[in-house]
């Protein structure tokens, strides 16, 4: 029998990989890897719970919802890391160390 | 051991594993494909508690737009982010990533210990919902119930989700124009 736990174990699993990830890349796509995978840490918890939910649908149509935020963050992202390739011809974080041009 | 358990249990073990292959990759490109079967699996546990609406949107959107992008700007942006990678050790664990690692696992730890000492599989309002048989069951359509109450429960953050999403694609094409007009 597959309880909720189970699913809140996978999640904190993914979650915390996406933590590494996050901490431990020198590249700004990886972090960004990393961001999506703590969402969807996010994403499979409110699913889960959203089985028990069958009048409201709430967990499943929040699913939904997150998954459109992601879709826009990544897009907008992406889009400043290219901007910030093209003036700094570099995506390490550490390395991008001004706001003026 | 049913049917269910065994592809659970395949299931998490393909989203973790290669989770950790990306984590752990040298290979950047090969880490972004390894995502591709991270999100594939993560699919298939959305299938496996009835969510299959959300499963298929996961495919759709995932898989075939976020992934797609991250490709895109990674080639876009490929050869100094390769430069950086080959500069770092062949260690399996390097000295730098320590305390990444640390952090990571400490927050896995505290995680675990809350959902163990939660007992939430007990909690009060689970047990209501499986008692007046609110909880779905694997005969259930889902997907005619879930339109409905997209348009009518949850209209507001429907169309507020659908403007925000307008405005940052807005702003993605503004971001990334040539300079020159500019």
């Amino acid at each position: 029998m597959i309880t909720l736990t189970h699913y809140l174990l996978v999640s904190a699993a993914l979650f915390s990989i996406g933590l590494y990830v996050i901490l431990s890349k020198r590249n700004a796509i990886q972090i960004l890897i990393g961001i999506e995978l703590m969402l969807n840490a996010a994403i499979l918890n409110l699913v889960a719970f959203g089985k028990f939910d069958k009048i409201n649908n709430g967990g499943q149509s929040f699913a939904l919802f997150a998954i459109v935020l992601a879709a826009a963050t990544t897009a907008v992202a992406l889009a400043i890391v290219l901007n910030v390739y093209r003036r700094y011809k570099t995506i390490d974080p550490d390395k991008i160390n001004q706001l003026k041009d | 051991m049913s049917l269910i358990t065994v592809m659970f249990y395949l299931m998490a073990v393909i989203a973790i594993g290669s989770a950790l292959y990306v984590a752990a990759s040298k290979n950047l490109v090969r880490s972004v494909f390894m995502f591709f079967a991270t999100l594939f699996a993560l699919a298939g546990l959305y299938v496996l508690s009835l969510a299959d609406f959300v499963a298929v949107t996961q495919v759709v959107v995932y898989v075939g737009g976020i992934l797609v992008l991250i490709l895109f700007a990674f080639m876009l942006s490929g050869r100094e982010s390769l430069a950086v990678l080959a500069q770092q050790t062949n260690r399996l664990i390097a000295v730098n990533k320590l305390p990444a690692m640390l952090v990571a696992l400490a927050f896995f730890g505290s995680l675990a210990y809350v959902f163990f000492n939660a007992h939430i599989d007990d909690a009060a309002w689970l047990q209501d919902a499986v008692a007046s048989q609110k909880v779905f069951t694997p005969q259930d359509v889902t997907i005619n119930h879930l339109g409905v109450n997209l348009m009518t429960t949850y209209l507001l953050p429907f169309e507020v989700i659908s403007i925000l999403l307008l405005m940052a694609l807005v702003g993605a094409a503004h971001l990334s124009r040539k300079e020159a007009e500019a």
